[in-house]
């Protein structure tokens, strides 16, 4: 197990460096630097010139990455010139929202993939199963954009059972009024939902074939005895990894949920900085998301070997 | 399956007697029993079938059905803007007067333009760093590989959104960030077949007869992986033309008076919500159609290489 743990670490610290490296070099990106984007189009040379000098941009770019780094380990990500604020002081009020939405959305896909998944392999080959899979290929085919506005659409315009987007401005009064989070946390776990239930699927039919589920049939286990009690618990494992896998994919695609809902978390601000061209703030936002997923992957590794000895002592 | 290796085309493999329905017809190449499990499977026809007319919808349509799609202040001055459908305009105008059938058509062109050139992009870059990663393996590998993890662990769309802003949006920038940072997973998996490719025999024969490490990795792994590619390439473009349609409702798609199917999605949603219904639901359907094809021709193409690891 300490050997895992280190390695799975040592991996996580590697990747960690990955992410700090490439926004560092997203950031020497911008057209003119941080100069052009704090002083505008229209600075002087010499101006842009004493701001460089000043923030060390004249220095040798790994003076510049040692400093970038410096930076960020102590809390330093940058500075929104937009906003007039730092990028830390921006996300960190954002990022719980977020946190919450991406959270609620992933517990809510895995309740209700996992039980669509046993069904299908249940009635595998019927018309429910083909209707299942039909669906869930035109979940995964639909820009989550498009759901989100027809779910506001039919939900909260025409029928009026919930809100078009959250009431609160704080994260416990988001939270305190499902009817303000049900349609994004609906709207964002549905990509999902039709992944991990196919995928749930296909890992319960293959967990189906090995040789202790035969051992159990044969001990005359009854068939719902062998589907809950030796073969779902079996194949709820690989799942874990497929919810490391889809992290990234979440967190991104929380970014056009909450542009679609106005949820006033991390994502809605990457848009906004999208919009009001705010370089540095996206940077700040990618670092943020990035690290999170890494660290997301890194508990359901954790998770994995905790749930799977065969991890642990391999 | 790792006993013989992968053979060309009408060779012994398909003398061994097997009982698969695509067995019937005698004779035929390795190539046509793929074609055979392909057109086998139905939603995979329905899926080429409906590509083929978008294909034609979007590039041959607008030679039959005549709109104004590049003038913005024409389309302004001479027809209504929002108007509902009617015998002039079949799926009515947009905010800005287009009509909405035409501008289906010119964004279509550029949606598939880009998932079709993006995809290309992705699959290429991708086949080139998996196959030289896994097959020389060592200090390359391990560097290239943990790049590939660094990539895959940034959330795509975050990654995208920085590009496009800092490059501003067109169609050739959206081509190249939409390929650039796509050819993560086809990467992995080209390197995982060229490790197990790269200690077959006919790769040693190559090495023992004098084939160097590009001749071998052109000529002897890649070809060797091409099913796994192609079917890779195939959900590539379904990925691509949602991402583009993600860029496009951010505000990031390609800049007026082009548009991509994303980009009317944008534009058309706040006057939905005001009962506009043609605004967005023909250009969704639009869009749910071509992608669901995609993934229905992908699924099938797979199905279909299986056959050909089943034979081996």
């Amino acid at each position: 197990m300490t050997g895992y743990l280190i390695r799975r670490f040592a991996q996580a610290i590697v990747v960690v460096l990955g992410v700090v490296l490439l926004t560092f070099l997203l950031s020497k990106l911008i057209p003119g630097g941080y100069a052009r984007a704090a002083l505008g189009q229209r600075a002087s040379q010499a101006a842009l010139a004493n701001f460089n000098h000043v923030h060390q941009y004249d220095r040798s770019i790994f003076r510049q990455f040692w400093n970038y780094i410096w930076g960020i380990a102590h809390g330093n990500l940058g500075f929104s010139f937009r906003n007039n604020q730092t990028v830390l002081s921006l996300i960190e009020i954002k990022l719980p929202k977020t946190l919450v939405l991406v959270g609620l959305s992933t517990v809510f896909a895995l309740v209700v993939a996992v039980p669509l998944g046993i069904l299908q392999v249940v009635r595998r080959n019927k018309p429910i199963d083909y209707v299942l899979t039909g669906v869930s290929f035109i979940g995964y085919s639909m820009p989550a954009f498009l759901l989100g506005e027809f779910l506001i659409l039919w939900f909260a315009i025409d029928l009026k059972w919930f809100e078009i987007s959250p009431t609160g401005t704080t994260t416990w009064q988001i939270l305190a009024d499902p009817r303000g989070w049900i349609l994004p946390v609906f709207s964002l776990s549905a990509i999902t939902i039709a992944g991990f239930s196919r995928y749930m699927r296909s890992s319960m039919m293959e967990t189906l074939t090995e040789d202790y589920i035969r051992t159990a049939r044969a001990k005359g286990a009854g068939p719902a005895r062998v589907l809950f009690r030796h073969a779902l618990r079996n194949a709820l494992i690989p799942i874990i990894t497929l919810l490391g896998l889809t992290l990234p994919a979440i967190v991104g695609g929380a970014i056009i949920t909450e542009t679609v809902f106005n949820y006033p978390g991390m994502g809605l601000l990457t848009t906004q900085a999208a919009t009001s061209n705010d370089v540095p703030l996206l940077i700040g936002t990618t670092f943020v998301a990035a690290i999170a997923t890494v660290l997301g992957n890194l508990i359901a590794d954790l998770l994995y070997a905790v749930v799977d000895p065969r991890v642990r002592y391999s | 399956m790792t006993t013989s290796p992968a053979l060309e085309p009408g060779t012994p493999a398909d003398a061994t007697p097997s009982g698969g329905e695509a067995q019937q017809q005698s004779g035929g190449g390795l190539t046509l029993q793929i074609f055979r499990v392909f057109i086998e499977n139905r939603l995979a026809v329905v899926g080429l079938a409906i590509i083929v007319f978008a294909i034609l919808f979007c590039w041959i349509g607008p030679l039959i059905y005549h709109t104004n799609q590049t003038d913005s202040q024409q389309a302004f001055l001479h027809s209504v803007a929002n108007a509902r459908p009617s015998g002039s305009h079949l799926l009515g105008t947009d905010p800005t007067g287009f009509d909405i059938l035409g501008r289906i058509m010119y964004g279509g062109q550029i949606s598939l333009e880009v998932g079709f050139a993006a995809a290309g992009i992705a699959t290429l870059l991708g086949v080139l760093v998996g196959a030289v990663s896994g097959f020389f393996g060592g200090l390359v590998d391990t560097i290239l590989m943990r790049f590939v993890d660094v990539l895959l662990s940034v959330p795509i769309l975050y990654l995208l959104i920085v590009l496009a802003v800092i490059f501003s949006p067109s169609v050739e920038i959206l081509i190249l960030v939409i390929g650039l940072t796509a050819w993560l997973v086809p990467a992995r998996l080209v390197r995982g077949e060229t490790l197990s490719l790269r200690v077959r025999e006919y790769v040693q024969a190559v090495r023992v007869m004098g084939g160097g490490g590009s001749r071998i990795v052109l000529r002897h792994i890649i070809p060797n992986t091409i099913g796994t590619i192609i079917v890779n390439a195939t959900f590539q473009v379904a990925d691509a033309i949602l991402l583009l349609a993600a860029l496009g409702f951010i505000g990031l798609g390609v800049p007026s008076p082009q548009t991509d199917w994303g980009t009317m999605l944008f534009n058309g949603t706040s006057y939905a919500l005001d009962g506009y219904w043609w605004e967005i639901y023909p250009t969704g359907v639009a869009i749910v159609l071509v992608v669901v094809a995609f993934n229905f021709v992908g699924d099938a193409l797979r199905d279909a290489f299986e056959v050909r690891l089943q034979r081996r």
